[in-house]
């Protein structure tokens, strides 16, 4: 039996709800990712000691272990301790939060690099380190790191599809439903790649938009 | 009331990165809207001399004092960090590489200290803004970023900023270095409009003319220490000094 497309207009509400989680949960989790990623940057070079230590182990964790474990980890290992997540809750959590590691390491690298004399001249002017990195420092340090960011959001949207584990109907895990209604295992997953390349274009455009907004400003 | 005489006052100012003295117990006071220049060869410790003065590089010994109050007080950390901010509001700085932050407008740029420190309104803060641009004849740039501005706009974007705090005490280090010779100009404009307002001012420079027609007194530094020092009219023309002879002399062969 040769491809068959006629199948797929029956099946495509699911398909499409797929998609919107799979976009939705992207969204959610690049956005913590984003923003955890600054914390756990600005915790990595600049809390004492005692905040800083048992945040690399933490940290480690979720740079060394499999994304597929950590899921686990906090949808299954939390609710012993009376964590309850939702899974779309728990997967977000899981995806922004491995991510913002690898984020973490990026911003690390631009706050170091940008230039010793912005922190003087925020400095000299009477704001206290913490306003400066606020203002003047990171806003710099993620305007260098919008692309590799941005990479790292594609590698996200990919990884988004290991949430179908704890039961999450994303994208990935509706075309295989789908497939198991229909056995048209070629044409829905193609389909599925088809609109994994669509949100991708989607990000792209989004990051362009970002870096022509930044590009007169550094 | 602060003794005229000694708005600005460094005691024994002595400062060592490792094993390296870089000032070698340096005094010098300055009295309210007096102009300072400090010239000297590269290495000598001018830069170091003036970043002590707001705290940028902490001295290993002796003492700055602003206005009457001791800058470089011992206080426990976080009271310090509250008193130094507070000081440091008070001391405008401007850098050879303008150090202007580049994701904001010159409006920005200038209204950001103001507004972050002391709560102005943003109406109030952009009022602010134009009239310290207009100062140094940049309003019509007001909203381009510093990566669309000249050298010389640049400078005086960061004169503007410093301005904007209201400082007592502005401190020049090679305002003018990093600039194509036919770009110093505009800024030694801003300066001297600054000297005749009366601004206190501490000018590194490398420009003997500049620091000759605007400074009331001049140091020259070697090897962190000040070798001598006078009014310009004297310490350019009859030096009493060998060193410092040496050093005018190779500037003016340099010039040439
Ligand atoms: N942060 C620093 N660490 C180590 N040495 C420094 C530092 N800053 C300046 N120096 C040294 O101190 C000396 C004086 O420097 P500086 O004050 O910048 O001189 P100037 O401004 O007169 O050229 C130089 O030998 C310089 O290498
Ligand atoms: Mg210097």
């Amino acid at each position: 039996m040769g491809l068959d497309f006629s199948v797929v207009p029956k099946y495509l509400d699911i398909i499409l709800l797929g998609c919107a989680y799979t976009v939705g949960i992207t969204v959610a989790a690049a956005v913590l990712s984003f923003f955890g990623g600054i914390v756990f940057a600005v915790i990595a070079l600049y809390a004492p000691w005692i905040i800083r230590q048992p945040f690399r182990l933490v940290a480690w964790m979720f740079m060394g272990t499999p994304l597929l474990l950590q899921l686990f980890l906090i949808y299954f290992g939390l609710v012993q301790v009376g964590i309850d997540l939702p899974a779309v809750v728990a997967g977000i959590i899981g995806l922004g939060l491995h991510f913002a590691v690898y984020n973490s390491e990026l911003i690390q690298t631009a706050i170091l690099s940008v230039d010793k004399g912005q922190m003087e001249a925020a400095r000299t002017l009477g704001l206290s380190r913490g306003e400066a990195l606020r203002k003047v420092v990171i806003p710099q340090a993620v305007r260098d790191v919008i692309p590799p960011i941005s990479n790292n959001m594609i590698a996200l949207l990919k990884d988004s599809a290991l949430v179908s584990v704890i039961g999450v109907s994303e994208l990935t895990l509706s075309a295989q439903r789908v497939i198991g209604k229909t056995y048209r295992p070629f044409e829905f997953y193609l389909l599925a790649a088809a609109f994994y390349y669509v949100i991708n274009l989607g990000m792209e455009w989004v990051q362009r938009k970002i870096e022509r907004r930044i590009s007169m400003s550094r | 009331m602060t003794d005229e005489k000694s708005f600005v006052e460094i005691r024994h100012a002595q400062k060592a990165f490792g094993s390296l003295e870089v000032l070698k117990d340096i005094s010098l006071s300055v009295a309210q809207g007096q102009i300072v220049g400090i010239i000297g060869s590269s290495g000598s410790g001018k830069s170091t001399l003036l970043r002590a003065i707001n705290d940028l590089d902490p001295l290993t010994g002796g003492e700055v004092w602003l206005d009457g109050v001791q800058v470089n007080q011992k206080l426990p950390h976080r009271q310090y960090e509250k008193h130094i901010n507070q000081m440091r509001q008070q001391v405008g700085m401007v850098f050879q590489h303008f150090n202007l932050f580049p994701h904001m407008t010159a409006r920005e740029n200038v209204k950001m200290a103001p507004m972050m420190l002391k709560g102005l309104s943003q109406e109030e803060a952009n009022a602010l803004a134009e009239e310290q641009l207009d100062h140094v004849g940049l309003l019509e740039r007001i909203d381009y970023y510093p990566s669309q501005l000249s050298g010389g706009q640049k400078q005086r974007v960061a004169i503007a900023r410093a301005l904007a705090m209201k400082p007592k005490l502005m401190l020049f280090d090679e305002a003018t270095s990093a600039l194509d010779p036919e770009l110093v100009e505009e800024v030694n404009q801003v300066m001297r409009k600054l000297a005749e307002q009366h601004m206190t001012m501490i000018i590194v420079t490398h420009e003997m003319d500049f620091a000759a027609s605007v400074c009331d007194r001049v140091l020259f530094m070697d090897q962190g220490v000040v070798v001598e020092e006078g009014p310009p009219a004297i310490l350019f023309t009859n030096p009493t000094q060998p060193r410092t002879r040496e050093f005018l002399r190779k500037h003016l062969e340099g010039a040439k």
